[in-house]
């Protein structure tokens, strides 16, 4: 793998890519249990239910955890930060950090992030979050 | 499954460890096979019934030349092997095949016949964490220990000290691939790999396999080998996702897989001698001690910096130095049982004395699945 890895939608999480690229961040929430949840699925994975909906997310969260990769990895330049980071909603997401160096003594967890959006190709934009306003 | 029905009778790893130049995948696969097979007095013939992960069981089969009854490709990641100790012994007991051989075999360092694994860009995992610019394991088994370190006050120190330790055990190893003690300083100040992350608090990349043959406990009487009997067993699975992980300071999979088999055995944590947790990254045997329930949540890196696991301590905890100094050829949890079984056997180099129940608790594909065995010398 030479390139940085592009995702691929399917059919159950084109809804997902299709918000990004719109500069939505959309999660999907469960009418019978009314948990949201994620990544995209047409059902809800707490309780089994079909009837479920898609929901924009307001596109904040805090800093759950974190590494700083000191790794080769293709289309990034190492030192750099990856996160995990828990949305208002809920529920956790995997993102870059941008905005901020990729420096413990920068990185506090549970610190307000807040969501941007990195064009990757034409179809594909991808969530990523930054240090809250 | 029924307590102490069925035994390993073969455990043997191949003839070399770690460096492995003139052998492929498929070829660590047969020697560890062919080297179990013989100390315990089998032939080929006598098999018919294989299990193996990593690798495609029919290659394994055809390779060999076994005509099985029963075959079991699970493959969940490194603990693939526990899980198909606890299939095995279920197939034994329902009459499914009567003689079992388990293989692993991986040309982690020399990368020689390795399968590629795909990589399909409609997973999940390529569409939610890939893109994000995580690859190898470091950056991602690693991920959930900066929420720990938050909630339960664990230190780099004590992080580096599961490293140091193990090297203690690795010492008395022979076979170890890292054998001179190591300081908490040495670990802390060894390159940064993914932060909080060194190089010493990460697993090996060697080449290697084992292997183990399994019968029912009757048939193990008349053996040339010391029976080692499978007392209790479990396994569980959660997400392939590291992001998705239920609880970021414990696993959900070690706490089903680990109340399994120590209910399956009947044991309490006293009754257990030796005990080994895969630990492909220092944290694991942290999350491995406190979600099998031998200390409560948060305690577990005081427990091993205080000296508890090393040799001498009360409970010995990956007594072949583990992952991060023994050997690691990707999929470890196959010499982790190997360790188990020299320690039932009474012929480990560090053995532990008079040891009569080891516990074997191994994790697959980061925290996604978990498989634990309960192993004794001693039927009772
Ligand atoms: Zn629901």
């Amino acid at each position: 793998m030479a390139e940085r890895a592009i995702p691929t939608p399917t059919p159950e999480s084109q809804h997902y890519w299709d918000g990004t690229k719109q500069g939505e961040l959309r999660i999907q929430a469960c009418n019978t249990c009314e948990q949201n949840y994620f990544p995209p699925r047409p059902f809800c994975p707490k309780c089994g239910s079909r009837d479920v909906k898609v929901v924009k997310a307001s596109g904040k969260g805090k800093l759950y955890s974190y590494i700083i990769n000191h790794l080769p990895s293709p289309g990034f330049t190492p030192p750099f930060t990856v996160a995990i980071v828990e949305l208002e909603e809920g529920v956790r997401l995997m993102t870059n950090l941008l905005e901020v160096e990729p420096d413990p003594a920068k990185l506090e967890l549970d610190m307000p992030l807040e969501v941007t959006f990195e064009k990757l190709t034409d179809d594909i934009s991808l969530p990523q979050f930054k240090p809250a306003k | 499954m029924k307590r102490n029905s069925v035994a390993i009778v073969g455990a043997a790893e191949t003839t070399d460890l770690g460096k492995i130049p003139n052998l492929s995948q498929i070829g660590l696969h047969a020697d560890a096979a062919l080297n179990a097979l013989a100390e315990c007095g089998l032939t080929i013939k006598d098999i018919d019934g294989v299990a193996t992960a990593g690798h495609d069981v029919t290659e394994v089969v055809h390779y060999l030349g076994i005509t099985p009854k029963w075959v079991d490709n699970t493959s969940v990641g490194g603990c693939s092997f526990m899980l198909h100790v606890r299939h095995a012994a279920a197939a034994i007991n329902s009459g499914l095949c009567e003689t079992v051989l388990i293989t692993h075999g991986e040309s982690g360092r020399n990368r020689i016949g390795q399968l590629n694994r795909a990589i399909f860009p409609s997973l999940f995992q390529t569409q939610f964490e890939q893109p994000y610019g995580v690859t190898f394991p470091p950056t991602r088994f690693t991920i959930p220990v900066m929420r720990y370190m938050k909630e339960y006050g664990l230190t780099e120190e004590q992080l580096a000290s599961v490293a140091v330790v193990q090297r203690e055990w690795a010492a008395k190893q022979s076979r170890a691939s890292f054998r001179d003690p190591i300081t908490v300083d040495d670990v802390l100040s060894s390159k940064m790999i993914c932060y909080p992350f060194r190089l010493l608090m990460c697993c090996l990349v060697t080449d290697g396999g084992g292997a183990l043959i399994m019968t029912s406990a009757e048939r193990a009487k008349d053996f040339p080998t010391k029976p080692v009997y499978v007392r209790g067993t479990g396994e569980s699975a959660e997400t392939p996702l590291i992001s998705q992980m239920e609880d970021f300071t414990s696993s959900r999979a070690f706490r089903v897989s680990g109340k399994s088999a120590f209910e399956e055995a009947g044991i309490s944590h006293s009754d257990v001698d030796h005990l080994m947790i895969y630990d492909a990254f220092a944290h694991l045997p942290i999350y491995g001690l406190e979600d099998l329930g031998f200390v409560k949540p948060g305690e577990g890196g005081a427990f091993i910096a205080d000296g508890n696991t090393r040799p001498g301590g009360q409970l010995p905890l990956n007594t072949n130095g583990g992952g991060l100094s023994y050997m690691h050829s990707g999929m470890y949890g196959m010499y982790a049982l190997q360790e188990g079984m020299r320690q039932m056997r009474g012929v480990s180099d560090a053995q532990v004395e008079g040891a009569e129940i080891s516990v074997v608790h191994g994790v697959g594909s980061m925290f996604g699945a978990a498989g634990t065995i309960v192993l004794t010398n001693n039927p009772g």
